[in-house]
């Protein structure tokens, strides 16, 4: 039962990551959703590892850990990079390409 | 047990519908560190502490701290006194203040039940973790290294100010 309520509580967090993606247009925002998903998938890693008691999950978790520390510290320095450019922190200021 | 697992999952949810909806961006991100806290509760109870120490550690604490410190550097509002006098009412921390004094009366009784009994029956321990993470995963990690190093690099290269011409002005006072 508690397997399957963490498999649930991941997919939401997962969900509610993606429908603020989806519905944010601030740049802070859309990261911070990101944070939310990446966290959800870890979830998922950690209780199907506690489920068939592997550590393999709890790995698995590290490396996505790893992963989203890399991509904040690029998506963060982007909107910075960003904000100096545009001077707002409107995603879609950037929704024309020049070239 | 299951009722601490159920508890710290609705505060996780209750807590990111909040982040999502936020309007202040200093707003989402305490409700995006109860969140964090909360999952960290799940992994505990599921019998996995190595990787909840380390939520709380690196998520809430390093990848946070991050947050706010460009959230601070891109704060350039002429009414950010106005801004400031609101950010110290009630209404801004109030709601993460009762989520996580929730999370802190599960911690107070999980620390003080007789037995910590874990919802499974073995608790996958950090020496399994590291076993497996420098066995059959060893080459996984030192492709994790030259990530986290493109990273740093990626990251310096994309916050250092975009002043080419103080550059070339540097460089002809040096050749003069």
């Amino acid at each position: 039962m508690s397997g399957e309520f963490g498999f649930l509580l991941a997919g939401v967090l997962f969900a509610l990551g993606l429908i603020g993606v989806l519905i944010r247009r601030n740049i802070i925002f859309i990261l911070m959703s990101i944070e939310v998903m990446l966290n959800a998938a870890g979830l998922a890693f950690v209780v199907a590892g506690a489920r068939w008691q592997q550590p393999d999950g709890q790995v698995m978790f590290i490396f996505i850990l790893v992963m989203a520390a890399a991509e904040v510290s690029v998506g963060l320095a982007l909107a910075l990079q960003f904000f100096r450019h545009f001077r707002t922190l409107d995603a879609d200021a950037a929704g024309r390409m020049r070239g | 047990m299951n009722t601490m697992l159920y508890v710290s999952g609705f505060v996780a949810v209750i807590s990111t519908l909040m982040v999502i909806t936020r309007k202040n961006s200093v707003h989402a991100l305490l409700y995006l560190i109860v969140s964090l806290l909360s999952v960290a509760l799940v992994f505990f109870v599921l019998g996995a502490p190595f990787v909840a120490a380390l939520e709380v550690i690196i998520y809430a604490g390093a990848i946070m701290v991050l947050f706010i410190f460009v959230i601070m550097m891109l704060n350039v509002n002429k009414d950010s006194v106005q801004q400031e006098i609101q950010w110290m009412s009630p209404a801004g921390w109030v709601g993460p203040a009762c989520l996580s004094a929730v999370l802190l009366g599960e911690l107070i009784y999980v620390m003080t039940s007789s037995s910590l009994r874990m919802i499974y029956v073995g608790m996958v321990g950090p020496k399994q973790v590291g076993i497996s993470l420098f066995g059959p995963y060893f080459i996984a990690v030192e492709l994790a290294s030259m990530l986290l190093l493109s990273g740093l690099i990626g990251a310096t290269h994309l916050g250092r100010r975009n002043d080419s011409n103080n550059n070339k002005k540097n460089v002809e006072r040096k050749s003069s």
